[in-house]
């Protein structure tokens, strides 16, 4: 899938972000975010989307991936933090919670958040979390990182950056350059990190920053260590809002 | 690609500017180039026809013979520099460097200066270094074209710097080890060649093994990734990089932008071009050295071999924050070893021979160290002890009587003894042996450091210093051997 289609057709979508050395960029949906990077071969958890309770339910039911218990999520393209609006539910167990988490999340969108949809994926279970992203330097040009991750990414700011594309060499040099090395041996009864596994998803995101046009930034926070394979259960890409 | 061999190897050199005050830039940069033993032919060139440190002077750059001269260095004020560049041309000119200032670091007419400077080289077919640069270095060509000094012993290092400032602290840290440079240039505001062309230049360079470079500003990152990466491949590049803990503070969307300050992806471009970074100019310079005169090792397996015991505690304690590993002693090893020591030796890594050793017995260990397959590097402490005790001998009121010449002279010929050893073992096996003693500033007429030295070695001033070289020297080998390299 190319991301220049989703760029073009939503260019009308109200600008939620204002960069000041860059002007204006618009972020696109979880949802859409998530179908960009898995069509290079990043790994996300599975998902529905639907914009009604039934039409979630009738998603969830029809796909076989996405299993109880499920995350639901109001996504759309101005809503950037969903946990800090409250818009995140998590670990609901049956198709009855499922719709009146549906409901209920559907009645906390405001008119500024646009077209909104709910995100249904399966949750996945892990202790590990990375962070993956991409960012467009100023000086470097498109640049691809790894971290580790979750809420306490910025405070630890235990990183590695490359400019992208990368080669499954320099991927497996950024895990070196990690500090916190500990995190990739076996853990609290997890399994050894998968680091081929690891480096094909930051190949694959690279990929991502390398070849799509108007990229600006794009974060995979937090990237799960699912039995020591990586899985976003997060993704958000900001791009230009002139195409 | 620039052709450099005229600004870094002329056959002639016109300067431009050339007074008999001693304290202006033109009769410094002539007294230098003389001085440094330039066999070319200089040609001073003043508004006064007259005599500068025996030398003519002419009047005008039409004097000068056709092909005599290939580059010219200029020191005259920008309003003139056109003409004058002109002139040179004509009679053969093809590089120039301009340390004049008056360019784009003084304001807006300076700006338009500079461009109509670059305009004219540009038309000449003039390479063009600076302007407001202070200077290059050529030491294959005896040359110091520079408005400061100093000059510096012949080597493998070649300097490339965007601040002048740190040229000049290269080339002191250069005759202060005695380990050599074969070019040194200030990029001035390079306005035409920047850091990747002279990074061309010297990775093509016979003369040349590693290059060390200083970087404050990068203002096309992507594009000197794309010009160094395959230079790196072929020779090393030590880059240190000034203004690195400015963290980047933009406006970021996302939470990798925020994470990306310039620190962070200026070192991962580092790392994924193969550049090897130094965290201050003095580390720069020893990874450089290290790089022109030691083997590359082949992993990250380090053993100490030490006379006495702290400095190996030291030095092992100093490889946490590398990549290198203190690695345990093998067998094989160990038994050999214990054969040529007493009892008390540690029996483990750091090697502390514990003061046990005879005649011979520093350079047979370190013989059955670096030859052991599972060695990569070695680092040897507390070489220079005997001669620091003969000095304090040879100081004292006693010398020479109560046999104090004799012991006095076996404990100096020791300590040359261990230090051409090391060369020697590291040259015949390919593990990079590191020496390292404070006594290498605190006296470095010292056997010890003064036989490093004598043979193009560098003599680290401490463990932590010769253990931050092997990182560098380990860190590229690793890059290397992962690319097949």
């Amino acid at each position: 899938m190319h991301v220049g289609s989703i760029w073009a057709r939503h260019l009308a979508v109200p600008t939620s972000l204002r960069d000041t050395t860059h002007g204006v960029s618009i972020t696109l949906s979880e949802a859409e975010s998530r179908r960009v990077v898995a069509g290079y071969g990043v790994p996300v958890s599975p998902f529905v989307t639907g914009t009604s309770a039934d039409e979630v339910l009738a998603a969830v039911d029809s796909d076989a991936t996405v299993t109880y218990p499920v995350v639901a999520k109001l996504c759309g393209r101005a809503i950037a933090h969903k946990t800090e609006r409250g818009l995140v539910r998590l670990r609901i167990a049956d198709a009855d919670s499922l719709r009146t988490a549906c409901d209920e999340l559907l009645g906390k969108a405001v008119p500024e958040d646009g077209d909104v949809e709910v995100l249904v994926s399966s949750m996945v279970d892990g202790n590990r979390e990375l962070i993956a992203g991409l960012n467009d330097d100023p000086q470097f040009g498109m640049t691809v990182m790894v971290g580790v991750g979750g809420i306490l990414a910025e405070a630890i700011r235990d990183v590695s950056f490359r400019l992208a594309p990368i080669s499954e060499v320099d991927a497996a040099e950024m895990l070196d350059d990690l500090a916190t090395q500990r995190l990739f041996d076996e853990f609290r009864g997890e399994p050894k990190a998968d680091r081929a596994a690891i480096i094909d998803a930051l190949v694959a995101l690279a990929r991502v920053g390398a070849e799509e046009v108007g990229l600006r930034s794009a974060d995979l926070n937090p990237l799960i260590l699912v039995d020591g394979k990586p899985m976003a259960v997060d993704a958000l890409l900001e791009i230009d809002s002139n195409g | 690609m620039a052709d450099l061999s005229a600004l870094f190897d002329p056959r002639g050199i016109i300067i431009t500017g050339v007074s008999n005050h001693p304290g202006k830039f033109g009769f410094v940069t002539l007294h230098n180039i003389l001085a440094s033993g330039y066999e070319g032919q200089v040609f001073p060139i003043a508004r006064e026809p007259g005599e500068v440190l025996g030398l003519d002077v002419l009047g005008s750059i039409d004097d000068v013979p056709d092909g005599a001269a290939d580059m010219v260095f200029i020191c005259t004020p920008p309003a003139i520099n056109e003409g004058l560049l002109r002139q040179a041309a004509a009679k053969g000119v093809t590089a120039a460097f301009c340390a004049a200032g008056g360019y784009r670091e003084a304001g807006q007419e300076g700006v338009e200066a500079e461009e109509r400077l670059v305009d004219v080289c540009n038309e000449l077919g003039i390479a063009l270094a600076g302007p407001n640069g202070q200077g290059v270095v050529s030491t294959p060509a005896k040359m110091c074209a520079q408005i400061v000094a100093p000059y510096a012993p012949p080597g493998k290092i070649a300097i490339a710097s965007q601040s002048g400032n740190f040229v000049s602290s290269f080339l002191n840290l250069a005759n202060h080890t005695g380990v050599g440079v074969s070019r040194a240039v200030a990029a001035g505001n390079a306005s035409v060649l920047g850091i990747a062309d002279y990074l061309e230049y010297f990775t093509n360079d016979p003369e040349t093994a590693v290059s060390l470079v200083y970087i404050e500003s990068v203002e096309d990152g992507r594009e000197m990734f794309e010009r160094v990466r395959p230079l790196s491949q072929r020779k090393p590049i030590v880059v240190v990089k000034g203004g690195a803990s400015a963290a980047g503070a933009r406006a970021a969307a996302s939470h990798t932008g925020a994470l990306a300050s310039d620190d962070a992806v200026f070192d991962g471009m580092c790392h994924q071009a193969g550049l090897i970074r130094a965290r201050d100019v003095e580390e720069a310079f020893e990874a450089a050295a290290t790089f022109a005169s030691q083997p590359l090792p082949s992993g990250d397996r380090v053993v100490v071999v030490t006379t006495v015991g702290g400095w190996g505690v030291a030095a092992v304690d100093a490889m946490a924050d590398t990549r290198l590993d203190p690695t345990p002693l093998p067998g094989d090893l160990l038994a050999a070893i214990d054969a040529k020591l007493p009892p008390r030796w540690s029996k483990n890594n750091p090697i502390d021979m514990a003061g046990g050793e005879t005649r011979d017995t520093v350079p047979e260990i370190l013989q059955l160290v670096a030859e052991h397959p599972d060695v990569d590097g070695v680092v040897l402490l507390g070489t220079g002890i005997q001669s620091n005790t003969a000095a304090m001998m040879r100081r004292g009121p006693f010398f020479p009587e109560h046999g104090l010449e004799r012991i006095v002279g076996f404990h100096e010929r020791q300590d040359t003894r261990y230090a051409e050893a090391a060369t020697e073992i590291s040259a015949a096996t390919g593990t990079p042996i590191m020496v390292a003693t404070e006594l290498a500033t605190t006296d470095p007429s010292n056997p010890a450091p003064a036989s490093r030295r004598a043979a193009g070695q560098l003599c680290h001033a401490s463990a932590g210093r010769a253990i931050r070289s092997l990182h560098h020297l380990a860190g590229y080998a690793a890059w290397r051997s992962a690319r097949g390299l």
